[in-house]
Parts: structure tokens; C-alpha cells; sequence
């Protein structure tokens, strides 16, 4: 069984939510990937998504744009990136996914890189720009090595594509909370939770929410209606600051018992 | 195999084109599509776009034979498609008023629009200002030095004009921002884009409101020649003008199709706009066609003495021409274009844009090769007021 499958299955059973923190690869350098890795795990990550940059994210707001282009300025290259989570997995347990646009994964050869990645480690795959009406052109090279394509649902899907999203999904579903690009909100559309209840009725995999969560009071109140969250801008802004104990906090709001 | 019945359902012209867009868009332009599709086959729609571009384009645009411009390049005889002469200077507006209409029709009330020359936004906020719709201009901040007429034409016009420092801070990053706005605005905003690329039905819709330039000159050109010419040529920035006026002759084989991109400063330099000469298939901005990138797969700088061409792709329907060989692609430098732009001043009187110049540029170097027999029609895709700053700082100008 894959591990995300696996880790949503003790999940559900001990009843606890997940906290997936982003992280940019190579932002700081390669070598600080291990670093962050480690102590998101530490402190609790259910599982990591991993940024690969790329020069155009057209679903990112400013502050991700830019760990971006910090990576891409070092020089790092996307078969670094697979080596270097090679190296690091042997001390991982949690599942790892990549996060990255098209044109990147293209120019790797996408058979290529859907074999490199499973042996390196990595579980699942989250694509922005590649919408359902596309995935033929990666999905037999993915389901062949068994690494779990991560479909987005948004505030604008209708329920019948809602449905057709979270069917063919597999580990989780992500549900996009805003219309938008990634970055921080101080507050979500009021017709969020039936949102998100609408996706929850209707998905046969877990749904956690991303884009614009950046506190413990966001956390506590969207978990409410669903199983996790995703955490990118907030995390990158604290990496960058150091403040590792509010990471922590995000974390552990996850932990709370649900009112 | 005939070229003219794609893109099929999914927007694909053989590999290339494509939805590759974030799931917030796919709504959009799943919605897009289908009234255009209505639009297309209601006549009171048909209509009221023909209306406006007769009356307030101008069009049909005329059909000019340029004999001085023959007699200087001394062989094929050369027609000039006048677009230049439309209302707001350029081929643009075409594909403006048609969104603008299809925007109304939507029920939405704001557009956003990318520009690099500034003629696509100058021609959209025409469009807006004519139709009572907000707009918002995403303009790359180094554009906005080389065109500060026209910033201040949108202005003028009631647009805001917001200016992109990211990247290269040109037109490929003024789609991104437009791109953006987009995904955060979808509910009462349509996005016009400016040219035959980006995702599925975009560029369909822009070649189909584009076509206009082709239908009009096969018919003008028979009427004057009584045969259809034996060359046409256009220039690519993402392909809008290029592909308007080939389309309609995509079945007649006898026509041999020219698309002229930027060279810059040579395509042994790292700085030209050259994306089917020098780039490779990718996926940007919602579509797969070729793109200047490097081996990670990172989009690469364009560069190109006009705004208009500074774009490191091309439409994804040019993608497939040029893999058929349907049509045949070419580049032309910075310096080339300046020359042309001078010639076509000096021998007609008419000063073309330095994106339209590329394509004078080509059509002098076919027409020295062709008999006088022969014709070549080039599309006219602009007027030059826009890059007089421009020029005048590359090639100097009397003092006062
Ligand atoms: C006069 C003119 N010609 C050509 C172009 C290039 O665009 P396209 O290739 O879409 O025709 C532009 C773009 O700004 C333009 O202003």
C-alpha cells in the first residue's frame, strides 16, 4: 500500500486531522532540504509537500514565486532534487509529495521522472496546470510505479465535476479554499464550510484544504469540515524568519479536539 | 489531410494547444467555449460584430499594391494588407470588439487583458470603453518604457494599466499577472486574451475573429488578379495576425505560407524571440507548443527589438503548421527590421510597425527571388506611431 493511503487509514481510525506543510526545494540550498524535512516531521507533519520551483507558477502568489526564483538562482536542478530526497528518505517516514507545474517534469521526460521518483521515495504528485482533461499524458507512466496523483477541487467546480475529481483521485483530495493564487488571507468567503461539506459528501478519499491558511484560529476553524489542511505561504514566511515555534502552534492546532 | 476542421473537442491540434490551466479556470472556459459556440451561430451576435467593424474599425481594411516597394526589392510584386489602417492602428482590435461582445454576453462586466506592444491593450480598452466594461491592463514594466504612448492611450481610454516587474518583466510575465488576476477575479471578470495562444478555445476564438483579415484579402486579390497569390506572409509574436491571414488559404496548397519571427540580435545570440527556430515543445500559459526554455524545462527570456514579438513561445496551431510543413517559419533580426521599417517609410509613406516590419523585412528578401508574374500579400499588422521613441533612440533623429 502506498503510504498516504496508509497514513490517511491510522488516521481515520485513531480520528485524528492532517497538517501538510509546503516547503520549496532548494530555497536556502539543497542542503537545508534534510533540515526542514526532519523537523517537520518532528513536529508533527502528517505528511510534506515539496515545492520544485519553476521560472513561471502562474497559481502562486508572491511570496512562493519568490522562494522560487531563490531556488532557481542556486542553481538546482530537478534531478538534484530527486537524488537529494533519494539520500534523505531512509530517515523520512511520512509521505512526501511533489508539487510542480508541467514544463519541468516535461523536460525531465515524464517516464523518466515517474520512475526516478518512485525510487527515490516520493508518494504522491500534485500538478496545478494539469487539470482532469489532461492527466492522460502523465497517469499510465504514474500508475504503473503506483505514485498517487493529488486532483484539486475548487470553489468553482460544480458538483457533477466535483464528483468526477474526487472518483478518479487517489490519496487525498485537495481542496482549494479561495479563488486565487496561493498566499496568505485574513479571511476566507463565508460559504467556505458548505463548501467544503459539499466536497466531503461526495469524496470517497479524504479532503484536506489549502491555499490562504495561515493561522491557528484558520486551522481549528476549517478542520471543523474536513480532514486536513495544507499550509504554504505561512510556512515558507516562518522558515525564512526562523520562527519555528509558530510553526509548531499550526501544527498543533491540528491536535485539538474538535468542538 | 485537411488542416482546417482543428482544434478537435479537447482543443488539441495534434499535440499541441490544450487546457493545461489551474482547476479555478477550467469553469471559465469550459463556459467560455460553449457561448462561443452559440455566438457563433446567432446572427444578431454575427451581426452586431460586423456592424462595428464596418462602422467604428473601419473595415474592410484595403488591399494595397506597393509598387515602389516592388520596384526597390525588384522581382515578385508586393501587396500590403492595410491593418495598420484600422481604428486604434493594428490588427488587435478584431479580436477585441469580438471578445468584448462575447464578455457582455457572458453576463460579466470587467475584463483583463496582457499587453507587450501595447496595441492589444490599447485595442481592449477601445473595446471597453465602447461597451461600458471595466478593464484591467497587466503591462510588463520594461514594455512600459519602450511604448509610453500607448500606456498612456489606455489610460486615456478609462483602463488602469498595471505595471508587472517579475521575470523579465515583458509580455510573458504580463500574461502570468493576467493569469492570475483571472483565477482570483473568475466570477465577474473575462480574460481577452490578445493572441492565438494560451489555453483551449483561445486561441480558436482568436483566430476565428482574426480570420477577417484573410477572408478579405483572397476575396480583394482575386478581384484585382483574378488568381490567388502565390505567397502570404505574416509576423509571429504569439501568432494572432499570422494566423488570420493564413487560415482562410490553409486549403489552397498553391499558397505558400510565410511566418516571421523575431531573430533579435541573431539566433546565435541567446536573445531573439525565435520559439519554433530555437525553442522546443513545453507547456505554458495553459497551452503545449514550442517554447524557449532551457534543459530543466525553465522558461527562458525572450528578446526582440518589438514589444509585440518579445515572447518565448508561439500559438499552438503555428506548433502544428510548422510540424506539417504547411507553413514555413523564418526569423528576422532587429537590425533587418529597422532597415525594412525605413524602406517601406521612404519608398510608400507608410510607417509600419517594428512588428510588421519584420514581416516587409522577409517579403524584400522573397520578392528579389520571385518573378514579377508572381505576387507576394504581406500582412500589414500595424502603424508605427507607437515605436517612433524607439527608433529615434536606435537610429537618431534632428536635434532642436
Ligand atoms: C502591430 C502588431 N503586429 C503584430 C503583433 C504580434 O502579435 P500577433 O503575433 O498575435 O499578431 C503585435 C503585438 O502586439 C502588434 O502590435
Amino acid at each position: 500500500m502506498n503510504r498516504i493511503e496508509k497514513v490517511f487509514k491510522t488516521m481515520k481510525v485513531e480520528g485524528r486531522k492532517a497538517f501538510v506543510p509546503y516547503v520549496m526545494a532548494g530555497d536556502g540550498g539543497l542542503a537545508s532540504l534534510k533540515e526542514k524535512l526532519v523537523f517537520l516531521q518532528e513536529a508533527g507533519a502528517t505528511a510534506i509537500e515539496i515545492g520544485i520551483p519553476f521560472s513561471d507558477p502562474v497559481a502562486d502568489g508572491p511570496v512562493i514565486q519568490e522562494a522560487g526564483i531563490r531556488a532557481l538562482n542556486t542553481g538546482v536542478t530537478l534531478q538534484e532534487i530527486v537524488d537529494c530526497i533519494r539520500e534523505i528518505r531512509p530517515i523520512i517516514h511520512i509521505p512526501l509529495i511533489f508539487m510542480t507545474y508541467m514544463n519541468p517534469l516535461l523536460a525531465y521526460g515524464l517516464e523518466r521522472f515517474s520512475r526516478d521518483i518512485q525510487t527515490s521515495g516520493i508518494d504522491g504528485l500534485i500538478i496545478p496546470d494539469l487539470p482532469i482533461e489532461e492527466e492522460e499524458i502523465i497517469t499510465a507512466y504514474l500508475d504503473e510505479v503506483k505514485i498517487e496523483l493529488i486532483r484539486l477541487v475548487t470553489l468553482q467546480s460544480p458538483i457533477e465535476r466535483m464528483e468526477e475529481i474526487t472518483k478518479r483521485g487517489k490519496g487525498f483530495v485537495y481542496a482549494v479554499t479561495v479563488n486565487g493564487i496561493t498566499g496568505t488571507r485574513a479571511q476566507f468567503a463565508t460559504h467556505l464550510s458548505s463548501h467544503l461539506k459539499k466536497i466531503k459528501s461526495v469524496s470517497p478519499l479524504p479532503v484536506l484544504a489549502g491555499f490562504g491558511i495561515s493561522t491557528p484560529e484558520h486551522v481549528e476553524e476549517i478542520l471543523k469540515y474536513c480532514d486536513g489542511v495544507i499550509v504554504g505561504t505561512k510556512i515558507i514566511e516562518l522558515m525564512e524568519a526562523g520562527n519555528y515555534e509558530h510553526i509548531r502552534a499550526l501544527i498543533d492546532a491540528t491536535k485539538l479536539p474538535i468542538a | 489531410m485537411t488542416t482546417t476542421t482543428l482544434p478537435d473537442e479537447k482543443g488539441h491540434f495534434g499535440m499541441y494547444g490544450g487546457r493545461y490551466v489551474p482547476e479555478t479556470l477550467m469553469q471559465a472556459i469550459i463556459e467560455l467555449e460553449k457561448e462561443y459556440e452559440k455566438a457563433k451561430v446567432d446572427p444578431s451576435f454575427q451581426n452586431e460584430l460586423n456592424d462595428l467593424l464596418r462602422d467604428y474599425v473601419g473595415r474592410e481594411t484595403p488591399l494595397y499594391y506597393a509598387k515602389n516597394l516592388t520596384k526597390y526589392a525588384g522581382g515578385g510584386k508586393i501587396y500590403l494588407k492595410r491593418e495598420d489602417l484600422n481604428h486604434t492602428g493594428a490588427h488587435k482590435i478584431n479580436n477585441s470588439l469580438g471578445q468584448a461582445l462575447l464578455t457582455k454576453r457572458m453576463g460579466k462586466s470587467k475584463v483583463v487583458a496582457e499587453t507587450g506592444a501595447g496595441q492589444h491593450g490599447v485595442a481592449t480598452a477601445t473595446a471597453c470603453a465602447l461597451l461600458n466594461l471595466e478593464c484591467v491592463i497587466f503591462m510588463g514594466e520594461e514594455d512600459i518604457l519602450r511604448q509610453q504612448l500607448n500606456v498612456f492611450r489606455m489610460e486615456i481610454l478609462g483602463a488602469k494599466v498595471i505595471s508587472v516587474k517579475s521575470g523579465s518583466a515583458t509580455l510573458k510575465d504580463a500574461v502570468n499577472e493576467a493569469l492570475r488576476y483571472w483565477v482570483s477575479n473568475v466570477e465577474d471578470t473575462h480574460y481577452i486574451l490578445g493572441s492565438a495562444m494560451g489555453p483551449h478555445p483561445f486561441p480558436k476564438i482568436v483566430r476565428d475573429f482574426q480570420s477577417v483579415i484573410g477572408q478579405e484579402t483572397k476575396l480583394q486579390f482575386m478581384k484585382k488578379e483574378a488568381k490567388l497569390p502565390e505567397a502570404v506572409v505574416a509576423c509571429i509574436g504569439g501568432g494572432s495576425n499570422a494566423i488570420g491571414m493564413f487560415y482562410p488559404f490553409l486549403e489552397d496548397r498553391e499558397v505558400r505560407l510565410y511566418g516571421v519571427e523575431s531573430a533579435g540580435l541573431g539566433l546565435h545570440s541567446e536573445k531573439h524571440a525565435a520559439s519554433l527556430a530555437k525553442g522546443k515543445p513545453g507547456i505554458l500559459h495553459g497551452a503545449y507548443m514550442y517554447l524557449l526554455q532551457n534543459q530543466d524545462g525553465q522558461i527562458q527570456e525572450a528578446h526582440s527589438i518589438s514589444a509585440g514579438l518579445d515572447y518565448p513561445g508561439i500559438g499552438p496551431e503555428h506548433c502544428y503548421l510548422h510540424d506539417i510543413e504547411r507553413v514555413k517559419y523564418d526569423a528576422i533580426t532587429d537590425d533587418e527590421a529597422l532597415e525594412a521599417l525605413q524602406v517601406l517609410s521612404k519608398t510608400e509613406g507608410i510607417i509600419p510597425a517594428l512588428e510588421s516590419a519584420h514581416a516587409i523585412s522577409y517579403a524584400l528578401k522573397l520578392a528579389k527571388e520571385m518573378e514579377p508574374t508572381e505576387h507576394i500579400v504581406v500582412c500589414l499588422s500595424g502603424r508605427g506611431d507607437k515605436d517612433m521613441e524607439a527608433v529615434r533612440s536606435k537610429i537618431g533623429g534632428v536635434k532642436a
